[in-house]
C-alpha cells in the first residue's frame, strides 16, 4: 500500500515536471541548441585543439605543445596583420557609429511614424545585395580611372587621379563603413524609439534648450543602442576577408587573409588555428574591456 | 530648423548607400570591357552572355538549390528556438539562446575554418550539404531574430483560449498559432534565402566541386573581361534581391498588423 | 448550500521561491455567482487559472465535479474562460471565433450555425457573425468572449477581470448583463476582480484574497457590514477607524465617548486594552441645526469637504480625537453643504461600531 503511494507521488510529481515550462521549453529549444552544439561548438573546441598541435607533413603531431602560439607572438607579420585588423576595424567602428547615429536620430525623431518603415526599408536594401558586387563596386568607385577621380578631374579640382584612396586602409575603411551602415543604424534606432517623448519634452520643461536635453536626455538613454551598434560592427569586421582582398592592397590585408592562407595556401592547420584563437581572444578582449568602461562610465554619470 | 540639416545629412548619406549599387546598371549596359568612366556606348551584350556561361548557369542552380535547403532548415530551427523563448520560462534560457545567436557576432572566416577543421577531421568530404550546413548556423539567428517579434507580438491567452475550447496543443499550433505567426515565417524564409545566396566566405571554404554563385563570380573578379557579364549578372541579383525583400517587408507588417502589434521596424 | 461544483483543499503554488497560493480551501456551489476579490499580485488570477488548468497546483487538490483534476489539461475540463484581453482570434470572423469550440463536436454543420446564431443572440449581437474580429468595439469583444465560452455550456465559466478594460458607462451595463446571463443560463460563474463595487454588485459570495491566502469568505452583506479583518475592512468600501479602549463589554471611542457593544461586532473577538473602532461614512450623520435626534450626539468642526453632486463627504474632526472622521450625507433641497470650518454636531449609533482589536 505504502510502495503504491510513493509510485503515485512519483508520477504525479513527473508529471507535473513534465508539464511544466522548464521541460517544454528544454524539449522545444533542444534542436535549435543541439544544432549549435554540434555545429558551432565543438568547431570551435576543435580549433583550440588544432592551436596546441603540430602540422607534420600531411600529418597532424597531437603532442600538446605552445609552440604555435610562441611563433604566433614572435612573428612580427603576425601581429602586424592581428594589430592592424584591430586598428581598421576600430576605425570603421568609429566612422560607421558617427555616421549612423545622425541617421537613426533622423528617422526616429524627424520622420513621421508611418513613414518610418519605408525609411528603414530604404536604409537596409543596400546591405541585402551582393556583398561582393558591392565591394568590388567601390573598388571601381575608387579606383585610377574610377568615379571619384575622373569626376574630380572633369570638374578641374585634381590634375593627377588620386592614388591615396584605393589599394591601402583607407579603401577598406570606406568599404566596410558601408558594408556595416545597416548593422550601425539599427540598434541605434531601436534604442531611441523605445525613449519615452514625455521625458525629452519634461526636459525642456524644467529649462534645459534642444541641444542640452540631447546631450542630457536623449544621448544617456540611447547608450545601449550605440553600445550594441559598435560590437556588432567590431566584431565581424576584425576577421573581415573580402574587402581587404580586393581593395586594400598589400597594406590593407588583416588577419582572416592570413587564416585563410594558412588553412588553405600553406596547409599548415594548427598556425591558421592557433592564429583564429588568437583573433578571437583578442576582439573578446576588447569587446569585454569596451563593455566594462562603458558599464563604469555610466555608473559615474549616475 | 535642426531637422531640415538632418535631413539633408540623411539624403546625402542614402546616395552614400546607394551609390555602388546605382553604378551597377550603368555598367552592365555599357560597351566596354573596362569598368571605368567615360562610358563608352550602351549595349545589352552583356545579358546576352549570360545564358551562354554553363559555369555561371550551374553555380546559380547550386546556389538556389542551397539558399532554399538553407531556408527551410535555419526557419525550421528558428521556430523552435522563437517559440521556446517567447513561450517558456526554464532555466539556462538566457545563456542557450544566446548561444545560439552567437554566430551573430562572430566573425565569419572563424565559423568558417573551424566547421572545414572538424569536417576534414570527420573525413566528410566537402559539397553543397557541407555548404548548407555552414549557412544554416548563421542564418538561424536572423530567423530567430525576425520569428521572435512575430512569436513576440502574439497574445499568449489566444493559444489559451483555444486550448480552453477544447482544442490540443497541437490543433492549436495549427489552428491559432501558425496562421498568426506564417507572415513572420514567410518573411523569415526569405531573409535566409538571400543571406545564403549572397554569402561567400563560409561557401568559399566549405564548397566541393560545385562552386556557388559568389564563390564563381569571386573567380571571374580576376579576369577583367568576365566583368560586365558579372555586372550584368548583379544588376539581376539587386532587382531580385529588392524583389524579395519588399515581399518579405510586406508580409513581416501584415503580420504586425494581424496580431495586433506595433510596428519596431527594420529586419533585425 | 447546494453540492459543491469546485472542491480546494490545501492548495499551494510556488514559482520557483514565490509562493502565490498559500494553502486555499474552497468550496464553490453549483449555479453560484462566485467573486474572487483582491488587489493586483494577491493570487486570484493565479487561482482561477488553476481552475481553468492552465497552472498546475504545487500542492493540495483541485475536485471539479468530483473529479480530480490533476494532470487533466484545460481542454478536458468541464470549464470556459473568458480573458481579461479578451482573446478574439484576429485571423478569424464572429462567427468563426464563437464556433470555434464547436470543430470537435459531433453536431451537424447547421446546427452548429443555428448555435452560433443563438449565442450572438444571447450576448445582443444578433447579425454580427460576419464581421471581422478586429473591426469590433471593446464592449463587442467582451460579448464575443462569453458567448464564445458560453456556446459550450461549461459546468464553470471563468471570468478574468472581464471588465477592467471598459469605460465606466459601460463597465456598469455590462455588470447588470452579465448578471441577467448567469441567472438565465444557471451555469457556475467566477469572477476575478480588483473592483470591490463590482464584486459587491455581482456576486452571491465573495472570497476576499490578500498574498495568497483568502482573508474572508462571505455574502456581499456581511462582507460589508462585518468584515473580518482591519485590512477587509479597508478594502471593501470606505471606513474610518478611530482609537478606542476595551474593558469588558464597554468601549470607549476616542472622539465619539463609551459604548456597549455585542459580540458580533468584534470579528476578532474583545479583549481588554486599546483597539480600533471602525465606522462606515453613511453610518454617521451630521445633524441640522435645530434638529432632534434620538441617537447619539458628538461634537466636532468641519475639516474637509469633497463634493460629489448627489453627497457630500464630510471629514469632521471630533472634540477629543486628532484624527477626522469621514461622514456621508445626501444632497437634498433645504440642506446646505456645509463649509470648511463650520460647527457639526455627529450622530451616531453604537451598533454601527465594528471593533478590531
Amino acid at each position: 500500500m505504502g510502495g503504491n503511494e510513493v509510485l503515485a507521488e512519483r508520477a504525479r510529481n513527473w508529471g507535473r515536471f513534465a508539464r511544466s515550462d522548464a521541460a517544454r521549453g528544454w524539449l522545444l529549444v533542444s534542436p535549435t541548441a543541439l544544432y549549435a552544439l554540434l555545429l558551432l561548438a565543438a568547431p570551435l573546441a576543435t580549433v583550440l585543439a588544432f592551436s596546441f598541435w603540430t602540422q607534420d607533413f600531411l600529418d597532424i603531431d597531437r603532442t600538446f605543445t605552445l609552440n604555435n602560439y610562441r611563433e604566433a607572438l614572435a612573428e612580427p607579420l603576425y601581429r602586424e596583420l592581428i594589430l592592424r585588423s584591430v586598428l581598421i576595424a576600430g576605425a570603421v567602428t568609429l566612422a560607421t557609429v558617427v555616421l549612423a547615429y545622425p541617421i537613426a536620430y533622423f528617422v526616429s525623431f524627424h520622420v513621421r511614424p508611418e513613414r518610418k518603415s519605408m525609411w528603414i526599408f530604404l536604409i537596409t536594401i543596400p546591405f541585402w545585395t551582393s556583398y561582393l558586387i558591392r565591394v568590388f563596386l567601390w573598388k571601381v568607385i575608387l579606383g585610377f580611372n574610377g568615379v571619384v577621380n575622373t569626376s574630380l578631374q572633369g570638374l578641374g579640382l585634381i590634375e593627377e587621379p588620386l592614388s591615396f584612396i584605393l589599394y591601402n586602409p583607407n579603401a577598406v575603411v570606406i568599404t566596410l563603413a558601408h558594408a556595416f551602415a545597416p548593422f550601425a543604424i539599427l540598434p541605434i534606432f531601436v534604442a531611441l524609439e523605445k525613449i519615452d517623448r514625455s521625458l525629452l519634452e519634461a526636459s525642456r520643461d524644467l529649462g534645459e534648450s534642444r541641444i542640452t536635453t540631447f546631450f542630457r536626455v536623449t544621448l544617456p538613454l540611447s547608450v545601449p543602442g550605440v553600445a550594441a551598434a559598435v560590437l556588432i560592427v567590431f566584431i565581424p569586421t576584425v576577421g573581415d576577408y573580402v574587402t581587404p582582398r580586393l581593395v586594400g592592397g598589400p597594406d590593407g590585408l588583416m588577419i582572416a587573409n592570413m587564416i585563410q592562407t594558412q588553412f588553405l595556401r600553406l596547409n599548415n592547420a594548427p598556425m591558421g588555428a592557433t592564429l583564429s584563437v588568437l583573433a578571437m581572444v583578442t576582439v573578446g578582449v576588447i569587446s569585454l574591456v569596451f563593455l566594462a568602461l562603458l558599464a563604469r562610465w555610466l555608473r559615474v554619470k549616475q | 530648423m535642426k531637422g531640415r540639416g538632418l535631413y539633408v545629412y540623411a539624403l546625402a548619406y542614402l546616395i552614400f548607400l546607394y551609390a555602388p549599387i546605382v553604378l551597377l546598371p550603368i555598367f552592365a549596359f555599357n560597351d566596354s570591357t573596362v569598368i571605368a568612366f567615360p562610358l563608352s556606348g550602351f549595349t545589352t551584350q552583356w545579358f546576352a552572355e549570360i545564358p551562354e556561361t554553363p559555369a555561371l548557369i550551374d553555380s546559380v542552380q547550386t546556389s538556389l538549390v542551397i539558399a532554399a535547403t538553407t531556408a527551410i532548415l535555419s526557419t525550421g530551427l528558428g521556430i523552435c528556438a522563437a517559440r521556446a523563448g517567447a513561450k517558456y520560462d526554464f532555466p539556462g534560457k538566457r545563456p542557450v539562446l544566446g548561444f545560439i545567436m552567437l554566430p551573430l557576432v562572430l566573425p565569419e572566416i572563424i565559423v568558417a575554418v573551424s566547421l572545414l577543421v572538424v569536417l576534414l577531421g570527420l573525413g566528410l568530404s566537402l559539397s553543397s550539404w557541407t555548404v548548407i550546413l555552414g549557412h544554416t548556423l548563421i542564418c538561424t539567428p536572423f530567423c530567430i531574430a525576425i520569428l521572435n517579434s512575430a512569436f513576440g507580438n502574439l497574445d499568449p491567452s489566444l493559444e489559451e483560449a483555444s486550448f480552453d475550447l477544447g482544442e490540443t496543443r497541437f490543433t492549436t499550433f495549427r489552428l491559432v498559432t501558425l496562421p498568426l505567426v506564417m507572415p513572420g515565417i514567410i518573411s523569415s524564409l526569405l531573409i535566409a534565402f538571400t543571406i545564403s545566396l549572397d554569402e561567400f566566405i563560409i561557401a568559399f571554404f566549405l564548397t566541393g566541386t560545385e562552386p556557388t554563385l559568389p564563390v564563381y563570380l569571386w573567380g571571374q573578379l580576376r579576369f577583367p573581361q568576365k566583368i560586365p557579364v558579372v555586372m550584368a549578372l548583379g544588376t539581376i541579383l539587386v532587382a531580385s534581391s529588392v524583389l524579395i525583400l519588399a515581399v518579405a517587408e510586406y508580409f513581416r507588417c501584415r503580420g504586425i498588423a494581424r496580431t495586433g502589434g506595433k510596428d519596431t521596424g527594420g529586419f533585425l | 448550500m447546494k453540492s459543491p461544483i469546485i472542491h480546494l483543499t490545501g492548495v499551494h503554488k510556488y514559482y520557483g521561491d514565490y509562493h502565490a497560493l498559500r494553502g486555499i480551501d474552497l468550496d464553490i456551489a453549483e449555479g453560484e455567482f462566485f467573486s474572487l476579490l483582491g488587489p493586483s499580485g494577491c493570487g486570484k488570477t493565479t487561482l482561477l487559472r488553476t481552475i481553468a488548468g492552465f497552472e498546475d497546483v504545487s500542492d493540495g487538490t483541485l475536485l471539479l465535479d468530483g473529479k480530480d483534476m490533476e494532470g487533466v489539461a484545460p481542454n478536458r475540463r468541464p470549464t470556459n474562460m473568458v480573458f481579461q484581453s479578451y482573446a478574439i482570434f484576429p485571423h478569424l470572423s464572429v462567427a468563426q471565433n464563437v464556433g470555434f469550440g464547436l470543430r470537435r463536436s459531433s453536431m451537424s454543420k447547421e446546427a452548429k450555425a443555428r448555435a452560433v446564431g443563438e449565442a450572438l443572440e444571447m450576448v445582443g449581437l444578433g447579425g454580427y457573425g460576419n464581421r471581422a474580429a478586429h473591426a469590433l468595439s471593446g464592449g463587442q469583444r467582451q460579448r464575443v468572449a462569453l458567448a464564445r465560452a458560453l456556446i459550450l455550456k461549461p459546468r464553470v465559466l471563468l471570468l478574468d477581470e472581464p471588465l477592467s478594460a471598459l469605460d465606466k458607462k459601460l463597465r456598469e451595463q455590462m455588470q447588470n448583463e452579465l448578471r441577467r446571463l448567469q441567472r438565465q443560463v444557471g451555469i457556475t460563474f467566477i469572477l476575478v476582480t480588483h473592483d470591490q463595487e463590482e464584486a459587491l454588485i455581482m456576486s452571491d459570495r465573495i472570497a476576499v484574497m490578500f498574498e495568497g491566502e483568502i482573508a474572508q469568505l462571505a455574502d456581499p452583506q456581511t462582507l460589508y457590514r462585518r468584515p473580518a479583518t482591519r485590512r477587509v475592512a479597508e478594502f471593501i468600501g470606505m471606513m474610518t477607524f478611530l482609537p478606542a479602549t476595551v474593558r469588558g463589554q464597554e468601549v470607549e471611542v476616542a472622539g465619539l465617548g463609551r459604548a456597549e457593544v455585542e459580540a458580533e461586532q468584534c470579528p476578532g473577538g474583545l479583549s481588554d486594552g486599546d483597539a480600533h473602532a471602525g465606522i462606515r461614512p453613511e453610518l454617521l450623520s451630521i445633524l441640522f441645526p435645530g434638529e432632534e435626534t434620538t441617537r447619539r450626539v458628538a461634537e466636532g468642526v468641519v475639516e474637509e469637504l469633497t463634493y460629489y453632486g448627489d453627497m457630500t463627504y464630510y471629514d469632521v474632526r471630533l472634540e477629543g480625537c486628532e484624527r477626522p472622521v469621514t461622514i456621508s450625507m445626501k444632497n437634498m433641497p433645504g440642506r446646505p453643504v456645509l463649509e470648511r470650518g463650520a460647527p457639526a454636531r455627529v450622530a451616531w449609533d453604537a451598533r454601527s461600531l465594528v471593533i478590531f482589536g
